[in-house]
């Protein structure tokens, strides 16, 4: 946000003027891409996985709303995803909701875990903070180990796709596949909101310098509580989402390495960024998903993926081609 | 038709990458010929626990069924995939193998919670599923399907094997070291029943956390205090070794405690060591040293190579005794119909009677279930050991048809009527 220099001011002030909606120009061209990305891909890419890379792409950017703006390090974002997941599932299979209405809950469930765990973790900063919420993330997968509506680690089975609205059938992948694209771009352009409104430019004063936002009167920790809410709520629908799309909800999405991978894919893509967290989950879930046939390799490959990223190009992929181009993405 | 002379993992990895050379090849040229080729999807663990009782090894093993079937106007084309133990990664595998690469049949897939997935989308889709490695029975029970069948073993034959004969064979008390969670749980209890109802006692049993455990010492001393004869392990993998490993350590079975691993295999030996292993007791339906047929296949399956000369235990005996069976099917039905139909297949299937190396004459039920004999065996010592991979002797036979949970207990939509 800073004053461009002299040179290429031009170019600089326009590339920064907000021309709709909070979005700059080269936001608004990023933004048309993808969407024009998400609209034709599934004639030529495979629906099902498409899926699973906007159900990660809303998880990653979720989580980048916390690190990325309010500089808060979460290790237990998977708490939210997974339970998410299972109480869309649970409420799908057993409670016989549409899965709208499924998704919504799983949202709901993630908000409430997250401002359980979150009014604990604010109070302290840093290393704290992360330990806490990994803590946290920890006694909720023993619980999900434990209670018997996860079923254990065979996790709830067959979750019934349902019918929108009770009318539109989603057992075709093509019928689901708006639905998913159409919550993903919903929560995208929320969280583009909440950025861009005055709450979130008091979150990006408070990663700045938190003394000198608490020194201007805002508290602080309401506005990194609710930032946690909102981040754990979406993580939930990422997560609901995601049961729904694949019929199950299973311990996976509740474990510690859940959390790391969505640390992963912020990083790849580039925290702070607006798309960086979009590209970073499809990166990694391509990999997991074109990899698999070199059986161990997979592991090792990504984790030299992840060496090459933090070594050569720190921003992430977003953050980097945005340095290039000079433009905030 | 698939050249197999190598071994090593590196190795292993070239063979694939021939193998999508060859497999790309045909394509080119007859478009035709596509509808006259088999494709197998062996879904399963390459770099996880379960790596060693099933993967690499599986897939060698489903390679050797194929030697069998060269000239029967068909190709087999085998596809390779690590689900890597999450029941997400394996779903969406199997949804691609079968929606965009024409995959026909799905063999192997270890870990429960992967193997009931994948039933419910191969379901879906009306495709073969021959699960050779996964311990549930639900695959077999709630959850049985008309395009499944559960090939090689399941936790209620070896609570059977185990806890009746082990009890039959001298063991009247018993205590258990269970893992905390539904799998531990249900072969805690399903082993119990039957030492229960074969006379024998349960004196106390205790829990550890899962997963993360590796100190059992606690768990261990409570046993040893408790004087119970047969001291049954329930859990699995890494943990199971890690219990029977520490056993040794505390001297259970030097001073006359039996170790019963609820569920190991013969891979899980071979890593444990006889000198930490020797003494206990376990369950399998396939021994590679059982008779000529079994040390035929087994010499077969190292030659094709197995990595680091891998024998096959009962999962990959399992692997190449379903492809077997599966592809003796196809040629008899034809192919195009056997493609069509998954459930009319499996129905085929299991009209046929079963023959083959690793378990000899068998029958499939109409459940799902397959049939053959399990065996209980104690694992040598050392001293008895006359060289590699000599492991088991022969302490009880259980059979076939006693060996499996009647088809009335398991609940099974399929033949509840």
């Amino acid at each position: 946000m800073a004053a461009p220099a002299a040179a290429g001011a031009f170019e600089g002030i326009d590339a920064e003027r907000e021309v709709f909606w909070g979005f700059t120009r080269p936001q608004l061209l990023a933004f048309g891409l993808m969407l024009v990305f998400i609209a034709v891909a599934p004639f030529f890419l495979y629906p099902v996985f498409l899926m699973k890379v906007l159900c990660f792409a809303l998880f990653a950017c979720a989580f980048n709303l916390l690190i990325g703006y309010v500089g808060l390090l979460s290790f237990g974002h998977a708490a939210y995803f997974g339970m998410g997941g299972y109480l869309a599932g649970h409420s799908a299979k057993v409670w016989g909701f549409t899965p709208e209405v499924s998704i919504i809950i799983g949202g709901l469930a993630g908000m409430l875990l997250g401002w359980l765990i979150g009014m604990l973790a604010i109070r302290r900063q840093g290393i704290y903070f992360a330990m806490i919420t990994l803590a946290m993330a920890q006694m909720v997968y023993f619980f999900c180990v434990q209670a018997p509506f996860t079923n254990g680690e065979d996790g709830i089975q067959a979750i019934p796709r349902g019918a929108f609205l009770g009318s539109v059938s989603m057992a075709r992948d093509f019928n689901l596949y708006w639905l998913v694209a159409g919550i993903f771009v919903i929560s995208f352009l929320f969280i583009h909101r909440v950025i861009h409104s005055p709450f979130g430019q008091v979150m990006k004063a408070i990663r700045e310098n938190e003394p000198r936002a608490i020194s201007l009167g805002y508290r602080v920790d309401d506005y990194k509580l609710i930032a946690f809410v909102i981040s754990a709520g979406l993580s939930g629908v990422a997560g609901g989402t995601k049961s729904i799309v694949f019929g199950i909800a299973t311990l996976t999405d509740v474990f510690w390495t859940m959390s790391g991978e969505v640390v992963l894919m912020s990083l790849v893509g580039g925290l702070g960024t607006l798309f960086g967290p979009v590209a970073g989950a499809a990166i990694i879930i391509t990999m997991q998903n074109y990899l698999a046939e070199f059986g161990a390799w997979v592991t090792v490959i990504q984790g030299v993926i992840f060496v090459l990223c933090v070594l050569a190009f720190r921003r992430g992929v977003v953050g980097e081609i945005g340095r290039l181009l000079k433009v905030r993405l | 038709m698939i050249d197999i002379s190598n071994s090593g993992r590196r190795n292993f990895l070239s063979a694939t990458g021939a193998m999508a050379l060859g497999a790309a090849t045909p394509m080119t040229g007859a478009r035709a010929q596509a509808a006259q080729t088999i494709r197998i999807g062996v879904l399963t663990d390459m770099s996880g626990p379960f790596r060693d009782i099933s993967g690499p090894t599986s897939v060698v093993a489903t390679r050797t069924a194929l030697q069998d079937f060269g000239n029967r106007g068909f190709n087999v084309e085998v596809l390779v995939a690590d689900h890597q133990n999450r029941p997400d990664v394996g779903v969406s595998l199997v949804r691609q193998w079968i929606d965009r690469d024409g995959v026909d049949v799905i063999v192997d897939v270890p870990s429960s919670g992967v193997a009931l997935a994948v039933n419910n989308v191969v379901r879906e889709r009306n495709k073969v599923y021959l699960n050779s490695t996964a311990a549930t029975v639900e695959l077999t029970g709630g959850q049985c399907s008309p395009n499944t069948i559960h090939w090689t073993y399941d936790t209620w034959m070896l609570a059977r094997s185990t806890g009746a004969a082990l009890v039959r064979a001298g063991g009247q008390s018993w205590y258990f070291i269970t893992a905390d969670y539904a799998f531990g749980h249900s072969l805690e209890g399903q082993t119990m029943d039957f030492v229960r109802s074969a006379g024998g006692r349960v004196v106390g049993s205790v829990r550890h956390p899962f997963p993360g455990t590796t100190d059992y010492s606690s768990f261990l001393l409570q046993a040893q205090a408790s004087r119970a004869q047969v001291v049954a392990v329930a859990n699995a993998g890494v943990d199971a070794i890690n219990v029977i490993k520490q056993a040794g350590e505390f001297g259970l079975m030097r001073r006359g405690q039996r170790v019963a691993g609820l569920l190991v295999f013969a891979n899980d030996v071979n890593s444990m060591g006889l000198q930490v292993a020797g003494g206990s007791v376990l369950t399998e339906t396939f021994y590679w040293d059982l008779n000529d047929r079994t040390r035929a296949l087994s010499q077969r399956v190292v030659a094709n190579g197995s990595p680091g000369g891998n024998r096959p235990s009962m999962g990959h005996a399992g692997c190449y005794s379903a492809t077997t069976h599966y592809l003796k099917t196809v040629a008899d039905m034809g192919v195009v119909a056997a493609k069509a139909d998954g459930a009319a297949t499996i129905a085929r299937m299991k009209a046929m009677p079963t023959d083959d190396d690793a378990f000899g004459a068998g029958t499939i039920r109409a459940d799902g279930r397959k049939l053959h004999p399990a065996y209980l065996f104690q694992v040598k010592t050392p001293a008895e050991s006359r060289g590699a991979w000599d492991f088991y002797t022969l302490l009880q036979t259980t059979p076939a048809e006693e060996a499996f949970r009647p088809m009335a207990a398991g609940n099974c939509a399929l033949v509840r009527s």
